[in-house]
């Protein structure tokens, strides 16, 4: 049962150069329901412009992506996006970033507020309701924008290298926390990241995205020995490996 | 403590001002300073204090407040869309924005005389300039602003519900508060001095026609006193408008 389908998707910006860049290039994928999916790729490939397709914050240049069987054409709730770095609304409070999307789809306050205040404590983010984002730490401002997103409660999660800016503890601990929410409510994710580690811990399957113009270059299973350390280390040496051979190429 | 600290360091910071004022008094007592370069300080608290109590410095006050709002809040909310619709709509950058690069850099005072052809002596033809001083600063920074909006907040908001015609009040607005308050300070101080000139000029009320009036009458101190209220206000609506800027974007307060 596929969830998420790319087919034969091509994305050109025109920009004001006269050469147009080519970003993505035929690519072709498929999700299924409640998958994890990693997507690395060298940057510049075009992994993050994959996103923003599916987000339908970007027009295509050809093919088509489909959800649920249904083209997409504009965003919708049912996809919610986490960025690198937050995009949180810089006037409005914690409670007031994670609220705004229950607000969006019309609901009342008082259960808008409910429903925020579990997502909050749910990223450890308690007794910081009323704080504006600029005050808090870099991971704790990525901790709102995954309740902000989850809050609406979206069947695809993207995230676009999400814990990237964090430093390495922080990006740890949210590694987990990522882990342990996706557990609890299954969500289909699409995961882009340039670190391979991170994308054998988190994912059941992993991506490889060609450099420019992005193409799939191979799919690698990611979904066994998540508590072995060597296993791990093993997987991700694989993807690298792969990932190298594009690498050299930019 | 905090409050009393914090208005003698203010006191503190005024204290040349002062200083001046005294030596200025002192000279002019002394006789250093020959009495037709015009009254001392304290003639002119005199005259201020006369003005005020027979009427004459609150009507004009009115007038030319009255005259400011209009002018300024007009331009404040016109300003604001067209800088906005440059920023997001294209049709509307290019009809307008060859018309702002155009008008930016001319001296708005000197189309006070057409105003005046236009509009009359009264009201119309002062609010018009105070209109035309306000414009352009605030479409700018409005127009500068809300380009500056980062597409992935607007993209977040979109994946949040919000539809595209509502991003703009929604998110770019918050987003380009900032820009457009900064611009807003600008044409507040802007478009006063281009209200006393317009006054100064041609006219028959306002501040700007109580300096001229008393001058040309000959009385000095009142000149001086109406002076000083002009100077005064300028002096107190910037820094008002510059603690309601700080409440306004108190969330930014916190960045290192």
């Amino acid at each position: 049962m596929s969830k998420i389908e790319f087919a034969g998707v091509r994305k050109v910006f025109q920009g004001d150069t006269p050469n147009p860049v080519v970003a993505i290039d035929n690519i072709d994928l498929t999700v299924r329901q409640d998958e994890f999916v990693s997507i690395v790729g060298p940057s510049g490939c075009g992994k993050s412009t994959l996103l923003y397709l599916l987000g339908g914050f970007l027009d295509l240049s050809g093919g088509e992506i489909r959800v649920d069987g249904r083209a997409v054409t504009e965003p919708g709730p049912d996809r919610g996006i986490v960025f690198q770095h937050f995009a949180l609304f810089p006037w409005k409070t914690v409670l007031g970033n994670v609220e705004y999307g229950l607000a969006e789809q019309g609901m009342g306050k008082a259960e808008r507020r409910e429903i925020a205040q579990g997502y909050i404590d749910m990223v450890k983010l308690g007794g910081f309701e009323d704080t504006f984002p600029n005050r808090l730490s870099g991971g704790m401002q990525q901790r709102v924008a995954l309740a902000r997103t989850l809050a609406c409660d979206p069947d695809i999660l993207l995230m676009d290298e999400p814990f990237g800016a964090l430093d390495a503890q922080t990006r740890h601990i949210l590694q987990e926390e990522l882990l342990e929410i996706w557990s609890r409510r299954k969500k289909t994710v699409l995961f882009v990241t340039h670190d391979v580690r991170e994308a054998v811990i988190l994912a059941e399957r992993c991506v490889v995205v060609t450099a420019r113009p992005g193409r799939v270059k191979t799919e690698i299973d990611t979904s066994s020995g998540k508590a072995d350390g060597a296993a791990i280390e093993k997987k991700a040496e694989e993807i690298w490996d792969v990932l190298r051979e594009e690498l050299v190429r930019t | 403590m905090r409050p009393l600290a914090g208005l003698g360091r203010t006191a503190f910071y005024y204290t040349p001002l002062l200083i001046i004022g005294l030596a200025w008094e002192a000279m002019a007592r002394t006789g250093i300073l020959p009495p037709d370069l015009g009254p001392s300080p304290m003639q002119t608290i005199a005259a201020l204090r006369l003005l005020y109590t027979d009427g004459d410095l609150v009507m004009h006050a009115g007038i030319s407040f009255w005259r400011e709002f209009a002018g300024f809040a007009s331009s404040c909310v016109l300003g604001t869309a067209v800088g906005v619709g440059m920023a997001r709509v294209d049709w509307v950058r290019t009809v307008f924005r060859p018309i702002v690069t155009f008008l930016y850099p001319m001296p708005k005072s000197a189309l006070i005389p057409l105003l005046l052809l236009w509009f009359g002596i009264d009201h119309m033809s002062k609010i018009a300039a105070v209109f035309l001083g306000c414009l352009l600063p605030v479409v700018t920074s409005a127009f500068n602003g809300a380009r500056g909006v980062e597409p992935q907040l607007i993209w977040s908001a979109r994946s949040l519900g919000t539809s595209s015609t509502a991003i703009l009040w929604k998110i770019v607005l918050p987003a380009a508060l900032p820009d457009i308050l900064s611009g807003v300070r600008i044409a507040l101080s802007v478009s006063w001095l281009l209200l006393v000139s317009a006054e100064l000029l041609i006219s028959r009320s306002g501040l700007g026609f109580l300096i001229s009036y008393t001058g040309e009458s000959g009385d000095y101190s009142s000149m001086f006193a109406a002076i000083l209220v002009v100077v005064s206000i300028g002096f107190l609506a910037d820094r008002l408008f510059l603690h309601v800027i700080r409440w306004v974007l108190r969330y930014r307060d916190f960045t290192g």
